[in-house]
């Protein structure tokens, strides 16, 4: 087997036009998926015979909330090729996901926080899950805030791969601690096997909006990655052609 | 700014240098050291030094102290209720205190070139690495799990409580040392980087936290307290197998 597509891949003027190249295949088919999920999910889904039309918001929270995990992990694999290969493009990749993956926590706790209100009669409760995903936003901001600190970008590329890393040992760890108290959070409903818990009216969209926003992640990340390129390899020559062209 | 007392004769010298040629006193240089013995020295250093700035070793306890007053003054003076905000006034104030001498753990070294010596010293960096955190919680753990009871007693706690949260800040803060020494070493590059250090290191330590405060508050209402104790100890063997390796890896890219 060869290995040559992954040590192109290391490549930033490869990485830059294949993620030029790929985007569009990720972001019209988040476009379409979500679209649809969110028609499904807000207008053909029956209302919950218990939580009537607030159950809804389930179409933006679960995704947001499975997202904020996901983004987490792909930042740690991928600073962690970066540590161990000296990849540059793979540190690109894990400073890329940072803010996307803050951005989908916090989405997951605000919307979280609204449907709070309105079934458990609070916005804010001291649940497992609630506390794991704040917990797993001041992670994101720690990581952020250390790649701002330090002024030397390998440094910063290599220190905050370190901390990715660490994180990722702790989130289950954190998890289960935090799981220790008592939870008001409904158990989860979606992935259980056997029988569904949700009829399929109410499951499709959701499974849509979970591809949806899986695909979004791509394609912003790709999005965001050429930024990244272009500002770390800005006195590269072949930033010229391409900024030319 | 980095003030240190001359060595005294027959000690291991606190400079660079000394670390790389044969000390006075039969005290082998550090290159030539068995690891374990290289980590010995590294930690005899540290205590030594830290027991030349006596004033540094007491602000993390006196900090603890205060922290503990704060709350019965801001809430009120009621044993009763003390009694069931003790264990989190206890863990978190122990927390913050552990965090403010960890700012410390590397800056004095790698100001002046010792990070350096140890890393090119072709000793483990690890061990080097693990023997600087024993240190810490020598030297901040152990005296606040020695001043923790005391703290607790002045909150309303029971006297056969004490052995408990003694036990409890004791094995919890080897992990904080250990989760700290990571972060202390992930903000070596950072200009004024002690709030970075605490966003790093707090949400790392929350299992720590959660586990500590239960096996106090067990320990204060009289149960056994020994499950959330063991899960503490379990913690703390998992830091000590994986946290010098990462704290090592981070000075190393400190070094870079």
């Amino acid at each position: 087997m060869t290995w040559t597509w992954f040590h192109r891949l290391a490549s930033p003027p490869y990485a830059y036009a294949l993620a030029a190249r790929l985007t569009p295949w990720f972001a019209w088919p988040a476009a379409l998926l979500i679209l649809g999920g969110l028609w499904g999910g807000l207008v053909l889904a029956p209302p919950d015979y218990q939580q009537g039309e607030g159950f809804r918001i389930i179409y933006v929270h679960a995704p947001s909330a499975w997202m904020s995990l996901m983004v987490y992990t792909t930042m740690a694999i991928a600073a962690a090729v970066g540590l161990i290969w000296r990849i540059k493009v793979a540190h690109a990749v894990a400073a890329s996901c940072a803010p996307i993956g803050a951005s989908f926590t916090f989405a997951a706790l605000v919307t979280g926080a609204l449907w709070g209100e309105p079934m458990w009669g609070t916005y804010w409760e001291w649940d497992p899950r609630l506390t794991s995903e704040l917990v797993l936003l001041f992670l994101y901001l720690g990581y952020m805030g250390l790649r701002a600190g330090i002024e030397d970008p390998q440094r910063a590329d290599r220190a905050s791969a370190v901390l990715a890393v660490v994180g990722v040992v702790n989130v289950p760890i954190i998890h289960y601690s935090v799981t220790w108290w008592n939870s008001l959070h409904q158990a989860p409903s979606v992935m259980r096997l056997g029988k569904p818990h949700m009829p399929a009216t109410m499951l499709v969209p959701l499974l849509m909006m979970l591809l949806g926003f899986t695909l979004f992640f791509v394609a912003l990340l790709l999005v965001r990655l050429r930024g990244e390129i272009l500002s770390r390899e800005r006195s590269a020559s072949w930033i010229r052609e391409v900024v030319r062209a | 700014m980095i003030a240190r007392v001359p060595p005294a004769p027959g000690t291991l010298a606190s400079g660079a240098p000394a670390l790389s040629r044969a000390a006075e006193g039969g005290v082998p240089a550090l290159a030539a050291a068995s690891a374990l013995q290289a980590a010995r020295l590294v930690l005899r250093r540290d205590l030594q030094l830290a027991f030349r700035k006596r004033s540094q070793l007491v602000q993390p306890l006196a900090f603890f102290a205060m922290v503990t007053m704060l709350f019965p003054l801001a809430t009120s003076p009621e044993l009763s209720k003390l009694r069931e905000i003790a264990p989190g006034v206890i863990w978190a104030a122990a927390l913050l205190a552990s965090l403010l001498a960890l700012e410390f753990l590397f800056r004095d070294d790698a100001h002046d070139g010792t990070l350096e010596q140890y890393a090119l010293s072709g000793q483990s960096l690890t061990w080097l690495m693990f023997a600087k955190t024993c240190a810490h919680w020598l030297l901040t753990g152990l005296p606040l799990a020695l001043m923790a009871p005391v703290a607790a007693l002045s909150l309303g706690a029971p006297g056969t409580s004490l052995p408990g949260i003694l036990l409890s800040v004791a094995v919890g803060s080897v992990t904080v040392s250990l989760i700290g020494a990571i972060g202390a070493a992930l903000t070596l590059g950072v200009k004024r980087g002690g709030v970075l250090l605490s966003l790093l290191t707090l949400p790392l330590s929350l299992p720590v936290l959660i586990f500590g405060a239960r096996a106090t508050q067990l320990a204060i209402s009289g149960a056994p307290f020994l499950a959330p104790l063991e899960l503490l100890a379990a913690l703390a063997v998992l830091g000590v197998t994986l946290a010098p390796l990462a704290a090592a890896a981070a000075v190393r890219i400190s070094l870079e």
